[in-house]
């Protein structure tokens, strides 16, 4: 296809499938899977709990618990579900598994340490974590699909994502932060161009998050050794 | 003066189409509430419904039972207007099984005139492909097999042909959109015996009237057009324009009938497959296949006004 082909296309002409299907495919996961949802949020206070008094082996939990929830997406959510009305789905259920093999990996390796005291990183660390586990599924709320439409912590990809990149960023090892950053902020880059093209309210929400991720890792002096 | 050129070109038309009507066999059984006005297509020996159904997107629903049920609501009011045709391809999403979905709930295999594609740049893929999109139909075969958007054209046209010799298919089209890659569409309509191409055309996007639709009257290929609406930019652009008084002339009730009868009054078309997902569009739709079209002057006045707005 050469570039006067490509210029042809509106952006709009890329996504094939609707927003009322997009959010009907919540509603519908969540009748599917209720009361699954009350457990994701008790797992996801546990994690926060975690993330907040951190031992070596809380830590080494969270990443098994986030690597199972990623496992657990890829499979039931994108390739069940999402990737038979989008076929770009395809492509992105392989960095699920990359992800979770790498925070399983984490988790072998006895888990790379968090930051324990209050500094920039940590607390927007926090931040995006409690968002995706509180506030991201009651948005919902004011974008119009109700309740029932809400994306849940660890049985959707965005809020996933999101506190995926709160604990990467709250990660002492640079290397370890990076590689576990990679992957869901691509995740919520392509979440939020999907949401825009779909004329969807909340665009703006997957894309401030790797802003603000972002800002965590190279902010200077933002992250704090102790 | 001018209503009796009017009339006597009413009276003209309206004695071609029931010659074109009556000279040809009906492609299937079911006598349906309403007569869509029908046209020959070229070099074959079947008449279709001068509007069709299209299914990008609106069809894309997944195994959602209320979104199916709908699009079943939208393919029977399509029947029951006297539709046909229904367009889709591998690169719909679940939109093929959606519509097998429908054609089983309704029971109408026997009302639909089957129009799919072939979508995959693999030579090899492409039987496994359309046998895939077969079962999702629930077809035993398919009226109208396109190479879609002239991907591996050359191999894929070689087999569709081999399956038309073989009687697996009934006729071999390709399609493009967008205005895309006229020129080589071109070469392969002088080129090659196809039964249909399919392309964009609307009273915006003109440019297959200069070559293309000469070429296809000359060749003997049907001709259907796609993104009638542009994927509806085009009606919200007009809906809040108003519509010309003499849009009555042609018995055009809104912004969408007075596109469809643009596209479908060229002789060379033969039809328009726009997509909806309201059965009301599709009433709405389908009632634009009827007399009075417009005839040259009264396409040229269109033109005019949709652009000088
Ligand atoms: N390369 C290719 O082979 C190719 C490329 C493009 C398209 N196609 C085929 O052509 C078909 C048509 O093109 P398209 O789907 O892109 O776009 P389209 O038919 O130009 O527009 C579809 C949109 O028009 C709206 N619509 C339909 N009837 C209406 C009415 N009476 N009043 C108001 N709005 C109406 C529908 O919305 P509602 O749901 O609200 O009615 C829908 O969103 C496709 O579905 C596909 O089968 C093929």
């Amino acid at each position: 296809m050469d570039i006067s082909e490509w210029t042809s296309y509106r952006p709009g002409d890329l996504l094939m499938f609707s927003l009322r299907v997009y959010e009907r495919l919540f509603v519908l996961y969540n009748q599917a899977l209720w009361p699954a949802q009350l457990l994701a949020l008790v797992l996801g206070a546990a994690i926060l709990f975690a993330l907040l008094r951190p031992t070596s082996l809380r830590v080494r939990l969270v990443f098994v618990a986030l690597a199972l929830a990623w496992g657990f997406v890829a499979w039931v959510f994108l390739w069940q579900r999402y990737a038979p009305i989008n076929l770009g789905i395809r492509y992105a259920v392989p960095l699920f598994v990359l992800q979770a093999l790498l925070l399983a990996l984490c988790a072998m390796k006895g888990a790379p340490e968090l930051q324990r005291r209050w500094c920039l990183s940590r607390t927007i660390g926090v931040g995006l974590f409690l968002h995706a586990l509180v506030l991201h599924p009651l948005l919902a709320v004011p974008f119009g699909r109700g309740l029932a439409g809400a994306e849940v912590f660890a049985l959707t990809p965005d809020p996933l994502a999101i506190a995926t990149l709160g604990v990467a960023v709250m990660l002492r090892s640079s290397w370890w932060s990076w590689a576990l950053w990679l992957v869901p902020a691509l995740w919520c880059l392509a979440s939020g161009l999907t949401l825009y093209l779909l004329d969807a309210r909340g665009a703006s929400v997957p894309l401030l998050t790797v802003a603000l991720a972002l800002v965590a890792r190279v902010w200077p002096g933002g992250r704090r050794h102790d | 003066m001018a209503h009796r050129t009017l009339s006597r070109r009413r009276l003209l038309q309206s004695m071609l189409s029931l010659a074109a009507s009556t000279a040809v066999p009906a492609l299937h059984g079911d006598i349906p509430e309403q007569t869509p006005l029908k046209r020959k297509v070229p070099g074959t020996d079947i008449q279709l419904p001068l509007v069709g159904l299209g299914s990008w997107i609106t069809f894309n629903v997944g195994n959602d039972p209320a979104l199916l049920k709908q699009c079943t609501a939208v393919m029977e009011a399509f029947f029951a207007m006297g539709g046909c045709m229904i367009d889709s391809s591998p690169m719909y999403g679940t939109s093929q099984a959606t519509i097998g979905h429908g054609l089983e709930a309704l029971d109408a295999v026997k009302q639909v005139y089957a129009t799919d594609k072939v979508w995959t740049s693999s030579h090899e893929e492409g039987s496994k492909q359309i046998e895939a999109s077969r079962r999702d139909w629930g077809v035993s075969r398919f009226d109208l097999l396109q190479v879609h958007n002239l991907v591996a054209w050359e191999e894929h046209l070689e087999m569709l042909f081999a399956m038309k010799e073989a009687g697996e298919i009934r006729h071999v089209g390709i399609t493009t959109s967008h205005g895309r890659r006229h020129d080589t569409l071109e070469r392969i309509m002088r080129d090659h015996p196809l039964d249909f191409v399919q392309l964009t055309y609307n009273i915006v996007d003109r440019e297959a009237e200069s070559r293309l639709l000469p070429l296809a009257r000359e060749r003997g290929i049907g001709v259907i057009a796609n993104r009638p609406f542009q994927r509806k930019r085009l009606i919200r652009y007009l809906e809040d324009k108003p519509l010309p008084p003499w849009a009555a002339d042609i018995d055009a009730g809104g912004w969408a009938q007075f596109i469809l009868k643009f596209i479908v009054s060229h002789p060379d078309i033969s039809c328009a497959i726009p997509a909806t997902t309201r059965a009301d569009h599709v009433r709405e739709n389908m009632a634009a296949a009827a007399e009075p079209l417009p005839d040259a002057t009264m396409r040229r006045r269109m033109v005019d006004y949709v652009q000088n707005l």
